[in-house]
């Protein structure tokens, strides 16, 4: 079963999202990693970019595929995980922790509530399976 | 098309009871990869040993007196050059020059030859080749479904399998077969595969693949042997720069293309079927063919993408993946000759931006003998 923390907000994408003020950290789910496989290559925006909410803002890359990754609410990014750049890995090994993705100075703070809380990502999850 | 419907191997339940996730693969439902996953089990596969499930692949008997004439009008290798135990591969042309299929042909005497062919294109190639005889004396029997083949690779594989078999495996020469038991159990034992590895790919009744599987798992446990899915044949096959129908073979590809000249003799006694259109192309010159590359920049060029020289359109990429053992992004891609050789500097288009690439010589990986 997957790692479904209680703390953090969900998408239908499969990202989590770590509220802190207007400070959205983002990155994808126990779930996600496990269906892509071993992670080889994330793809970043660059501080300063901004998105909508649901734009494509980067990419992971696993050894069989490309699956594009979606901001879950609008924003400005403030930080990207360099990280990731030597250990994409940390993406499986560590998807809450160390395989965070970008921050984001959310436009709208509102948004986050209404993203999945950790019962309704693992109904969600239920549901499609 | 659901699960239910896909063609299932005799290991479908052992591949799910060891973490396999199953996907659909030209019908077949097959492991994708196992737990430990792609990574681990390619480079154990290079380090150790991995065992992969190819039951999937289609074995086709031709026996009878002109067996050998029959295969060599209908591939391109020189079936007459084959003695008792050998095998070589080759490519099943259709009229226009293009792949039909590529295979293994395996000569166990002067009037049996077993082809192994690829699943995915298993009763095209049946259809195909019935469709060929005309009077030769030969009986054609689809042994697909009688048969499981499992592929036991890598630099222990020799080891592990000789503790299973009687047969002395380390005279068994590269491309060599014999008919041996392996745990008892009656064998085709091949030193081939496509892995790039030193191995044996073991074929024997269908329903002795669980008993052969799991055998072969306890015998390698000491080696830290794994099961290997699609994910890493694939990787481990790009690797070795060898080609995959479908992607650098094709019906509207010519072997010529796939730097496959090596096995397609143009000279050898009655010709074969597509022998002049391979000719003819070949005095023409081809205008594209398949080289490696190795990416230049962050990203990873997929299949499909397409390959610029300057601005402009030069060829494509036919297979495209990171690889696990060396650690860098390479691909095989179609390129027009003179563009493609070592030092070429290409851009390759991968979704929107053109990375940097650079032509490079195959194979990617070749094991120290």
């Amino acid at each position: 079963m997957s790692n479904i923390p209680e703390n953090l907000r969900y998408s239908k994408d499969h990202e989590w999202i770590a509220v802190d003020g207007d400070v959205a950290t983002i990155g994808i789910t126990d779930y996600a990693q496990h269906s892509l496989g071993d992670v080889v290559y994330v793809d970043l925006p660059r501080v300063g970019d901004k998105f909508g909410t649901h734009e494509s803002f980067g990419s992971v890359e696993s050894v069989k595929a490309v699956s594009e990754i979606f901001t879950p609410l609008g924003g400005e990014v403030t930080e990207v995980n360099d990280g990731l750049n030597d250990a994409p890995e940390s993406v499986n090994n560590d998807p809450y922790e160390a395989g965070w993705m970008i921050k984001m100075k959310m436009e709208n703070a509102g948004e986050a509530d209404a993203l999945l809380s950790a019962a309704e990502y693992e109904e969600y999850l239920k549901a499609s399976e | 098309m659901s699960e239910n419907e896909l063609k299932r191997t005799p290991l479908n339940e052992a591949h799910r009871s060891l973490g396999g996730k199953m996907v659909d693969f030209g019908g077949w439902g097959m492991p994708v990869q196992y737990s430990a996953g792609v990574i681990e089990e390619h480079m154990r596969c290079r380090t150790s040993v991995g065992l992969f499930d190819v039951s999937h692949m289609g074995e086709i008997w031709v026996e009878g007196p002109d067996a050998i004439a029959f295969v060599n009008r209908i591939t391109t290798n020189d079936v007459t050059k084959l003695v008792d135990g050998q095998a070589h591969y080759s490519v099943l042309p259709n009229e226009a020059g293009g792949c039909v299929d590529d295979l293994l042909v395996y000569r166990f005497g002067p009037e049996k030859l077993l082809l192994v062919v690829n699943a995915g294109t298993t009763d095209k190639d049946w259809d195909w080749i019935t469709a060929q005889k005309r009077d030769e004396d030969v009986t054609l029997k689809n042994a697909s479904s009688d048969l499981c083949q499992i592929a036991i690779q890598g630099p222990n594989a020799l080891s592990i399998l000789q503790g299973l078999t009687e047969t002395e495996l380390s005279p068994i020469a590269y491309y060599h077969f014999v008919n041996g038991r392996v745990d008892g159990v009656d064998a085709i034992i091949s030193r081939t595969g496509y892995t790039g590895e030193d191995g044996f790919e073991v074929y024997a009744a269908a329903d002795k693949a669980v008993q052969l599987w799991e055998r072969m798992l306890a015998e390698g446990s000491g080696e830290g042997i794994l099961p290997c899915g699609l994910a890493a044949r694939n990787t481990l096959r790009l690797e070795a720069a060898m080609s995959l129908y479908g992607h650098e073979l094709g019906d509207d590809i010519s072997p010529l293309e796939a730097n496959l000249g090596w096995i397609t003799k143009l000279k050898k006694e009655g010709g074969f079927i597509g022998c002049d259109a391979i000719e003819k192309l070949k005095e023409s010159g081809i205008t594209r063919k398949i080289a490696g590359f190795e990416m230049r920049e962050p990203g990873i060029a997929r299949d499909g993408c397409e390959i610029y020289s300057g601005d402009e359109k030069v060829g494509v990429v036919t297979s495209g993946s990171p690889a696990p053992f060396l650690k860098k992004n390479i691909g095989l891609a179609f390129l027009p000759p003179e563009l493609a050789n070592a030092g070429q500097q290409i851009r390759i288009d991968v979704r929107g931006k053109r990375l940097a690439a650079e032509v490079v010589p195959t194979p990617f990986y070749k094991r120290a003998k």
